[in-house]
């Protein structure tokens, strides 16, 4: 009853290809882009855009993770070594060669997507959980390394200050205007990632994932499928370091340790394996579960516990409930947040009748 | 579906309400906000659990008296379990609630906000972490390390070392053992012009994270290299380690002096105990022990409560460490009070307020400060503290040695 998906006639080409062909998308698309593109930088506070800004990071670090762990089926837990290589190399660019970030954000992508490419050389020996433990040895191997060949890392400290990106001699400082740098990327992130997945090679990855056997004797090059698969991830990701030290001005591998792997993996493995749609759910919500947390607990909490014992409480109770939340989600529904949404939108779809 | 989406439904009443309550820590008139960022969880907690509530009992404690001349002082805290985006995300919340005074927590938090904190010239203590080049109050006008940074540490260990192996180190050999992080690394500058200038031979010894298995460096120390001196600059449970290895190969402890973060009595009592670090010396920027003034005072107001002294006391070395963080941000807002003449004082003249702090001693805890504008550091002062008898005893005074050298790298630091 909400849409109609009768009666909806392409006659071109590009009409059949487009990315959303119904009317509904079209119109939920313009919806959201009207209020992230044009509501929110001229109406909202700053601390809520900063904390879009951390979830729009996160949504393009998510997006190249699922393409290699949802997509290509190769389990990676480097994601965070990745983006430390981008923002490293971006960082230098800048520092040395005064680079404008039109070169330095592609130049940290290829260096991580380069990285990522011989990080994936042994995916063509190993699989699964195999894989994942190579992977976390590049994530070691490479977070060892940056700390400790100076002229990568720029000094002791391991920090190398990143100015905020300039725009035809226009900085861009406030949150806002970052904001509009971050949405621009992500934008790209994501119809890149749809475009991609629905592409020939798109299509040779999700062969690869569900049956690599046959899809090797059908003719489709697994090993450079697989490399291709790798070298896309770790350019998102290299991305992902990149916008993530222009935002916060600075660029430290403290910043990307195996912790943050883990976290993007849980996005990825939350928000739903194999969807971008599920790539941006994850990342809203493992970004926003912590902040949530600990709004609900300091609006609730004080009815619980005494004062003093509160403040002690808040934040070990905020793990606790982040990691139950994940559990409970992931027993409700395991293939994701993706799926959650999908049945509610089928549950719409076929409103009011019942299939 | 109907009972998922039932469930869902209450969920997001529930959430809906506690937003409403939330928020609630937004500053209220005669009240001054001070933002804190403080880890009871993570890889910190062992310092935060204990640092953060005696922050919090300092608070208190000037409040039970009437505050600042009647200004009531609120220190709103949020744990951002050492992770940047988060740190970035409560400073930004704070700094919406009206915060004027920030406290942060960790070293990359520190050099991920400088830059937000210069733009919107919010002063912020660091005492004991962060950049030691942030002593230059002319480079990092918003930073204050109000104790000795791991520069003045080292200084302050290589002249103890000098005074114990009888007051000359030409020809001895000194170990250094660290942390292999940046944080670490970065007492080794000024080790290295010391070297130049003492004549001793130094030898660096990286211990990897997460630090408990110190076995090859302890081998490799005592073994092969013997030291003269052991210098070790450690976090989290490295420490323990180190005195409980030392000690079972036969290193005299007396020999060892830890840094400002392993000295703290859960170090002794994780090494094994007081016996077991007999001679360890540590070196503290905050007066360690139970006998100063401020402590009773806190313990009276508890009693006055009809409730016992918290047990986070007992661990006096990072207790005291908290009420000294607390009280130089108290003398600053009573010294910006005054320049304000009793209205609410900005951001700009708590800074200056802050840069108004000469011998503040609060009865012996806090070294004798004397903040600029030019040093935030306020002398870099360090005393060192022996494991003698199952307490700690003060080995030597207020020191702050190699001044011209710890100044000269402050200005030459990149």
């Amino acid at each position: 009853m909400f849409h109609r998906e009768a009666g909806v006639f392409k006659t071109t080409y590009a009409a059949d290809m487009a990315l959303f062909p119904l009317p509904i998308a079209r119109w939920a698309v313009a919806a959201l882009a009207a209020v992230f593109v044009v509501v929110a930088p001229l109406a909202w506070g700053d601390y809520p855009i900063s904390v879009v800004n951390l979830i729009l990071i996160a949504i393009v670090g998510s997006l190249g993770l699922n393409i290699l762990v949802g997509y290509t089926g190769q389990i990676s837990i480097g994601a965070g070594a990745f983006m430390s290589v981008g923002a490293y190399t971006a960082a230098n660019l800048i520092v040395h060669l005064n680079a404008p970030f039109w070169i330095a954000l592609p130049a940290g992508g290829l260096m991580a997507a380069l990285i990522g490419t011989l990080v994936g050389i042994p995916s063509l020996r190993i699989k699964g959980i195999y894989l994942a433990i190579a992977t976390l040895a590049a994530q070691l191997i490479i977070e060892w390394t940056i700390n400790h060949v100076q002229w990568i890392s720029g000094g002791v400290q391991a920090s190398i200050p990143v100015p905020r990106p300039s725009f035809f001699g226009f900085q861009l400082v406030s949150e806002r205007q970052i904001y509009c740098f971050l949405m621009f990327f992500v934008v790209l992130a994501i119809v890149a990632t749809l475009n991609l997945v629905r592409s020939r090679i798109g299509r040779a990855f999700i062969a690869i994932r569900d049956q690599d056997i046959a899809a090797e004797i059908i003719g489709i090059n697994i090993f450079k499928y697989k490399l291709y698969s790798f070298a896309i991830s770790s350019f998102f990701a290299g991305v992902t370091g990149v916008l993530e030290s222009y935002y916060l001005g600075i660029a430290n591998y403290e910043q990307f340790q195996i912790d943050v792997s883990i976290d993007y993996l849980a996005m990825v493995i939350i928000g739903g394996l194999g969807s971008v749609l599920g790539s941006v759910f994850g990342a809203i919500f493992v970004t926003l579960l912590p902040i949530a947390t600990r709004w609900f607990l300091e609006g609730f909490g004080g009815v619980l516990f005494p004062g003093a014992d509160l403040l002690n409480v808040i934040p070990n109770l905020r793990l606790v409930i982040f990691g139950g939340l994940i559990i409970f989600f992931l027993v409700v529904e395991p293939d994701g947040l993706n799926r959650l949404w999908r049945n509610i939108r089928n549950y719409f779809r076929a409103w009011p009748f019942s299939y | 579906m109907r009972n998922l989406s039932k469930l869902m439904l209450t969920f997001a009443a529930g959430a809906a309400v506690g937003m409403a309550y939330a928020g609630s820590a937004a500053a209220q008139d005669k009240e001054l906000l001070i933002g804190d960022q403080c880890d009871r969880t993570g890889a910190t907690q062992i310092v935060g659990t204990v640092l953060c509530p005696a922050m919090q009992d300092y608070y208190k404690l000037v409040n039970s008296k009437g505050g600042i001349n009647g200004w009531m002082i609120k220190g709103d805290e949020i744990d951002n379990g050492y992770k940047v985006p988060e740190a970035i995300e409560a400073y930004e919340r704070q700094k919406q609630e009206g915060a004027l005074l920030m406290t942060l927590y960790g070293t990359p938090q520190t050099v991920a906000l400088n830059a937000r904190l210069e733009q919107d010239k919010i002063p912020t203590t660091s005492p004991g972490f962060g950049i030691s080049a942030a002593a230059d109050g002319n480079r990092f006008p918003y930073l204050f390390p109000i104790a000795a940074t791991y520069w003045s540490q080292a200084a302050g260990a290589v002249q103890f070392a000098k005074d114990q192996l009888g007051g000359s180190l030409k020809g001895k050999k000194i170990a250094y053992v660290y942390y292999d992080n940046p944080a670490g690394k970065e007492a080794m500058p000024i080790l290295d012009a010391l070297q130049k200038q003492e004549g001793y031979e130094l030898r660096a010894f990286a211990v990897p994270p997460p630090g408990v298995e110190l076995g090859a460096q302890i081998i490799d120390i005592t073994q092969r290299y013997h030291p003269d001196f052991v210098i070790a600059h450690l976090f989290g449970r490295s420490p323990s380690v180190l005195i409980k290895g030392l000690k079972g190969a036969g290193y005299p402890l007396k020999k060892v002096i830890g840094l400002v973060w392993a000295s703290a009595e859960a170090d002794i009592q994780a090494a094994g105990g007081w016996s077991v670090a007999e001679g360890y010396n540590t070196l503290q920027f905050a007066g360690a022990g139970d006998d100063y003034p401020v402590r009773g005072e806190i313990k009276a107001m508890y009693k006055k409560d009809g409730k016992d002294p918290p047990k986070e006391m007992d661990d006096t070395v990072v207790y005291n460490r908290g009420l000294l963080q607390a009280a130089v941000q108290v003398e600053a807002l009573t010294n910006a009070l005054k320049i304000s003449g009793g209205q609410k004082p900005t951001t700009e003249q708590i800074k200056q307020g802050m840069e108004q702090i000469h011998d503040f001693t609060l009865g012996g805890l806090v070294p004798p400060l004397h903040i600029t504008a030019t040093d935030h550091e306020g002398g870099g002062f360090v005393k060192v503290f022996g494991v003698k008898g199952g307490k700690f005893v003060q080995e030597t005074d207020w020191i702050h040695p190699y001044r011209d050298v710890v100044e000269n790298a402050v200005k030459t630091a990149e």
